[in-house]
């Protein structure tokens, strides 16, 4: 009696431990592996670099060094410099700003017309959240290098390949936050005979503009490194500026800290901002 | 007191309106700021400039390219030795004497461009083309008096453009140029020309189902592994470089995405609330973290590319820094929201701090940050392409190459849709594995 008694526990507590022991393994064995291919992957990209890890790591602040005691050695002139590329910061921000306007009404049709209950044509959600996902993936350089062939240089290929982008990204997350948007103003609308554009922009967009206001100031942040880094190859603004002072090398390194201070300065900025605005505003929401 | 009421009544009525007022003021505010900004952009962009800043020929050629490639009869008009070259690239010319079947080498080389277009190449350095409805068209060019039209100059159409240094002919079946030192025809076909194997392979121009089941095209070498080797390193679409190039911009994201992640957790409980009570060193690594993320991808790698030189590690460790700052700002927040019950559940056991993090804290937020990290991965993919095109190695490097040239727009093509396809693999792999892990972490609850 006992011994049957005793059995069934005796068997839970193995099986317990069993599970454990394999779930340890199997968790010991993926840490293993992700290792491995980390330091694999670290080998792999340290042997087709320029120059090597270990050889590098000395010099790694003598670049900063030298930016700096050339600032420094000319710090009158640094206010000048600020004041300077102020134009071509304000280009950037400029971009950015434009490219975000732009995207976020680009991604509020879209994300209207790929959600259920809201879309105009239902049978069409399918094609424009595929739409949506290829806008998405496809990096903004590629957009702005091809545009800048044919239009030239300048801020307009930025904006398009920007604003094309955060559409996509944009209008992902807007489609998440309609799907909770409530449907009664749209029907309400709907049963005096208003369009869809007039129950899309009367019925759901009072809803869900504080939760769009504060993805678009998100997206506004991450646009203007995008703007930055797309001056650098030929748009304009300020990291086409910083691309010039780079290339010059020596003798306008002060320049060059000009701006990496400018930059640094501008994204700090805007990020404690829309952190602190984007903060109000979803506890305005109730959330 | 009637009189109470109305007063009131007009009182609350007139305050209605005033809040209406308001609003529809405020509705329509916001849009005309924008629409103002916009204007003021509008000037500040110079957008009305743009049309003649923009070349539409440029966009012409660019939209040709993409799905057509032209191949190039050439004559050198002072030797008088004749070339057949696909995009007039050395890696793509025929063998001396021969040439596809359009052509006919000869005393008199005769190009058939289709539908009823002919040209023929006639001793002399003379040129006849036959434009149906139209008539032929003679011309020829001496070093004496240059080129000759039999053509009326003045009522030529606007297809061709003639002077006495250049001839040149533009109809919907090809080209013709005629010059004091060549005399060129092109002939476009849709398509990628030479994508698999190059005019030196022995297996151009084989069908599939000989490579795949019929005798050894080449004696030297079985089939399968011949033609894999000679269409891997085709010399034109240089496939394995472009293989390489996209394992080292995931190499980039995945080294970037994941270094960040390992240097930011530890970090990150030094920034969180409940984990240290010293206000002073919460704040110095909060700043830390923000200054990494404020320097910004693109100053991270001008300046590790100054110290490490150019390459995938360079970029990796770019976003590594970036996302260090990313991460340990998202992951203190994640360590701030923990249930302090497990915690305390765990020290009631007796354990030490270390376990206590193990057991009481890791489990509880490692599928938080877990998500994080992955999503992070996909749009590192992204970065990667853009870094690699600043600080030389990946995709991006080959698209921006590709790009400068302004002429393989195929090529172009192709990078353009290696990169889309590489982020939704991406995606999807982030996805999945997110859906694993997480499920997996979660078992537990």
């Amino acid at each position: 009696m006992s011994v049957i008694a005793s059995d069934p526990s005796a068997d839970i507590r193995g099986d317990y431990l069993r599970l454990t022991r394999q779930k340890r393994l199997y968790g010991g064995l993926v840490l293993a592996i992700f290792l491995l291919l980390m330091i694999s992957g670290f080998s792999v990209a340290e042997g087709r670099n320029a120059g090597g890890f270990i050889s590098g790591l000395p010099q790694i602040l003598d670049f900063p060094a030298m930016v700096f005691s050339e600032a420094w050695e000319k710090r009158a002139q640094l206010p000048g410099h600020l004041v300077h590329y102020v134009p071509a910061l304000l280009e950037t921000l400029n971009i950015a700003a434009v490219a975000t306007i732009l995207g976020t009404g680009l991604a509020m049709v879209l994300s209207m017309l790929s959600t259920r209950g809201l879309a105009l044509w239902p049978r069409a959600i399918p094609l424009f959240r595929r739409v949506m996902d290829v806008m998405r993936a496809v990096p903004e350089i590629v957009i702005a290098l091809v545009l800048i062939f044919v239009m030239g240089g300048g801020p307009v290929p930025a904006v398009i390949a920007i604003a094309f982008h955060t559409g996509g990204a944009l209008g992902k997350l807007f489609s998440e936050v309609n799907e909770n948007a409530d449907l009664k103003p749209v029907e309400g609308l709907a049963s005096v005979g208003a369009g869809w554009a007039q129950r899309m922009w009367l019925g759901v967009v009072p809803q869900v503009s504080p939760n769009y206001f504060s993805y678009a100031l998100l997206r506004f942040e991450i646009n203007i490194r995008a703007s930055a880094i797309l001056g650098f190859v030929g748009a304009g603004g300020i990291g086409y500026e910083l691309k010039n002072t780079m290339s010059w090398g020596q003798g306008k390194f002060d320049e060059a800290a000009a701006i990496f201070l400018l930059l640094f300065l501008t994204i700090v900025a805007v990020d404690q901002v829309s952190g602190y605005v984007r903060h109000h505003l979803t506890r305005q929401g109730g959330h | 007191m009637s009189a109470d009421i109305t007063a009131a009544g007009t009182d609350l009525r007139a305050h209605a309106d005033a809040m209406f007022l308001r609003k529809k003021l405020a509705a329509f505010a916001l849009p005309a700021v924008v629409l103002a900004y916009l204007a003021y952009t509008f000037f500040a962009f110079d957008i009305a400039g743009l049309a003649e800043r923009a070349r539409i020929d440029n966009a012409r050629t660019l939209l040709a390219d993409t799905w057509s490639y032209k191949t190039h009869v050439t004559r050198d008009n002072r030797s008088g030795g004749m070339t057949v070259a696909i995009e007039g690239e050395r890696k793509g010319t025929y063998p001396e004497g021969t040439a596809p079947d359009w052509v006919s080498l000869g005393e008199v080389t005769r190009v058939d461009l289709g539908e009823g277009h002919v040209v023929e190449f006639l001793p002399g350095n003379a040129l006849r083309y036959d434009v149906p409805g139209f008539g032929p068209i003679e011309a020829s060019v001496s070093r004496a008096r240059g080129v000759q039209i039999n053509l009326d100059e003045a009522e030529l159409p606007d297809w061709i453009s003639y002077s006495s240094a250049r001839l040149n002919i533009t109809t919907e079946a090809g080209r013709v140029s005629l010059t004091r030192n060549r005399t060129e025809v092109f002939r476009y076909f849709p398509g990628w020309e030479l994508f698999f194997f190059t005019l030196d392979s022995p297996y151009h121009g084989v069908p599939l189902s000989r490579i795949l089941f019929g005798a050894r095209v080449d004696p030297e070498r079985a089939n399968l592994a011949g033609a894999f080797h000679d269409f891997w390193n085709n010399d034109m679409w240089r496939h394995r470089d472009v293989a390489w190039a996209i394992c080292e911009t995931i190499l980039m994201a995945f080294l970037g995405t994941f270094g960040g992640a390992i240097i930011a957790l530890p970090v990150a409980f030094l920034a969180a609330r409940n984990f240290t009570p010293l206000r002073v060193v919460r704040f110095a690594f909060r700043r830390v973290f923000d200054f990494l993320r404020g320097v910004d991808a693109l100053i991270w790698t001008i300046l590790l590319s100054r110290a490490f030189g150019p390459g995938p590690m360079t970029g990796a460790l770019a976003i590594l820094l970036t996302d260090t700052g990313s991460f340990g700002k998202m992951f203190s927040e994640a360590l701030e929201n923990v249930d302090g019950k497990q915690i305390e559940g765990i020290r009631s056991t007796g354990a030490r701090p270390l376990q206590r993090y193990r057991f009481g804290v890791i489990p509880q937020v490692v599928p938080v940050l877990l998500s994080q990290v992955l999503y992070f991965l996909e749009s590192n993919t992204r970065s990667a392409t853009i870094i690699g095109a600043i600080t030389g190695g990946g995709i991006g490097l080959l698209l921006t190459q590709a790009m400068i040239t302004q002429k393989d727009w195929e090529e172009v093509t192709y990078y353009i849709i290696l990169v889309i396809l590489m982020v939704f693999a991406m995606d999807w792999l982030s996805g999945w594995l997110r859906r694993r892990l997480i499920r997996g972490g979660d078992s537990g609850h």
